[in-house]
């Protein structure tokens, strides 16, 4: 079988699971992105009781796998009452892992802030919220951006284990397609070239683009 | 807690300890690989053939934006489809060492190039070649730099070791899902894997910490406060 017959043949198949990875991506950005902001704020509080929650969590998803975290979630919290679908588990499961590495981001984006910004707002007697809102916020955002990209990238990768909880996703599609011809380099090999085109093709150049509207909305350019 | 049971833990925990040290050789093999091939993938994208340059950062870029849990697949069945059979082993191996190699070459990447333009000017007065400009001066001066990145993808490489489950290598992941489906209860192995994974890789990052806190000081790289 001649590679164009394969595709042919199962392309659509592995553009099915393309589409299924790209969902899961997105509802898994929302999931991380909230997590990551929540969690990062919480990591900066004043009170120790969210301070420490949030250490606890940003420890607990860091210091572990997130296979094991995914498993977790699918065979475990079932006997605690909480059924997720698989759909659901694997999109919750990757965006809870990335969310705690997010957390760190805006963390330290927000600590990079120079401190006379927190004192200017101040001296204005501004509120803390609004600080955080006007001011804070939109120039720790510039400064988070680029390393966003990076976990977004691998946050796309981390959808493929999915596939383990058999959510028919791009990598689940692969590895069926493998199972049933045995065309492993045409599988596995068409799957990695799609991952490669969703990274380089579509979220990092997503995100110079988000870059370059932050800096321009913040005056920067 | 609800229906944790200990006799249960208890009579499973030896097996996940035994495992545990596969998962510590995987990581340890796979990152040696890692060190090793991410040195050639750094220095081969500095060599004077700006075709060889391109091509091998395209190669990095490749592996670090692709799942590895799908270059794990790929390379345990690519080889028999030309009639090469490679073990679990080998091609977990392979697949986590490449895998890692290409974040790490990004890591020596950083370090050579935040290394002052003097010191390169300063090889080439002497007539240094490329051998000692590298290895004699600009390696050692890398390093330092690199050593945080180095110890989170050590970290890194640990934590991803359970994908090597899926091709049937022997690891933690891999006996919590035989014990799941031997005795149908899921708790308890799948608790206990993450319970391993944190009391080994918090200490480990925090010794990390110490490690390079203490190479600094040693360099006389500490900046005063």
């Amino acid at each position: 079988m001649s590679y164009s017959e394969f595709l042919a043949e199962y392309g659509g198949r592995l553009l099915d699971g393309a589409a299924v990875t790209a969902q899961q991506t997105l509802l898994a950005i929302l999931v991380a992105v909230s997590i990551a902001v929540l969690m990062g704020l919480m990591r900066l509080a004043q009170n120790p009781l969210p301070r420490g929650l949030a250490t606890a969590y940003i420890e607990i998803f860091r210091g572990t796998s997130l296979l094991v975290q995914l498993f977790w979630i699918f065979f475990v919290l079932p006997l605690f009452g909480i059924t997720l679908e698989k759909f659901t588990a694997g999109f919750i499961a990757v965006g809870m892992n990335l969310g705690a590495y997010g957390a760190e981001v805006v963390r330290g984006a927000i600590q990079s802030v120079p401190r006379g910004q927190y004192e200017a707002a101040l001296a204005l007697n501004m509120s803390p919220l609004v600080r955080m809102r006007r001011i804070i916020f939109p120039q720790a955002l510039l400064l988070m951006l680029p390393p966003w990209g990076n976990l977004l990238i691998e946050l796309l990768k981390g959808t493929a284990l999915v596939a383990l909880i058999s959510v028919s996703d791009l990598m689940f599609e692969a590895k069926q397609i493998n199972g049933s011809t045995f065309l492993s380099v045409e599988a596995f090999g068409s799957a990695l070239v799609i991952y490669y085109v969703m990274a380089r093709l579509v979220i990092t150049p997503a995100m110079r683009a988000l870059e370059r509207f932050a800096a321009r909305r913040l005056g920067r350019t | 807690m609800f229906d944790w049971r200990w006799d249960f833990t208890f009579e499973i925990l030896p097996r996940l300890l035994l495992a545990t040290l596969n998962t510590l050789l995987a990581a340890g093999i796979g990152y040696l690989i890692a060190l090793f091939v991410g040195l050639l993938f750094a220095l081969a994208q500095r060599t004077p053939y700006g075709l060889v340059n391109r091509a091998m950062r395209e190669l990095v870029e490749f592996i670090r934006s692709t799942p590895l849990v799908l270059q794990i697949f790929f390379v345990f069945y690519v080889g028999p489809q030309f009639g090469i059979r490679l073990s679990p082993w080998a091609s977990g191996m392979i697949a986590i060492g490449l895998h890692y190699a290409a974040y790490l070459s990004e890591v020596y990447r950083a370090g050579i190039e935040a290394v002052p333009r003097g010191q390169w000017e300063a090889c080439k007065a002497l007539n240094l070649g490329a051998r000692r400009t590298y290895f004699g001066i600009i390696i050692p001066q890398a390093l330092p730099a690199s050593l945080p990145g180095m110890g989170n993808y050590l970290v890194g490489i640990f934590k991803d070791t359970p994908m090597l489950s899926v091709i049937g290598v022997a690891e933690l992941m891999h006996t919590a899902n035989a014990l799941g489906s031997e005795t149908y209860r899921f708790l308890e192995p799948y608790t206990l894997v993450g319970v391993i994974f944190l009391m080994i890789s918090l200490p480990t990052a925090a010794g990390l910490r110490l490690f390079e806190a203490w190479v600094r000081r040693r360099l006389g790289l500490t900046r005063s406060p």
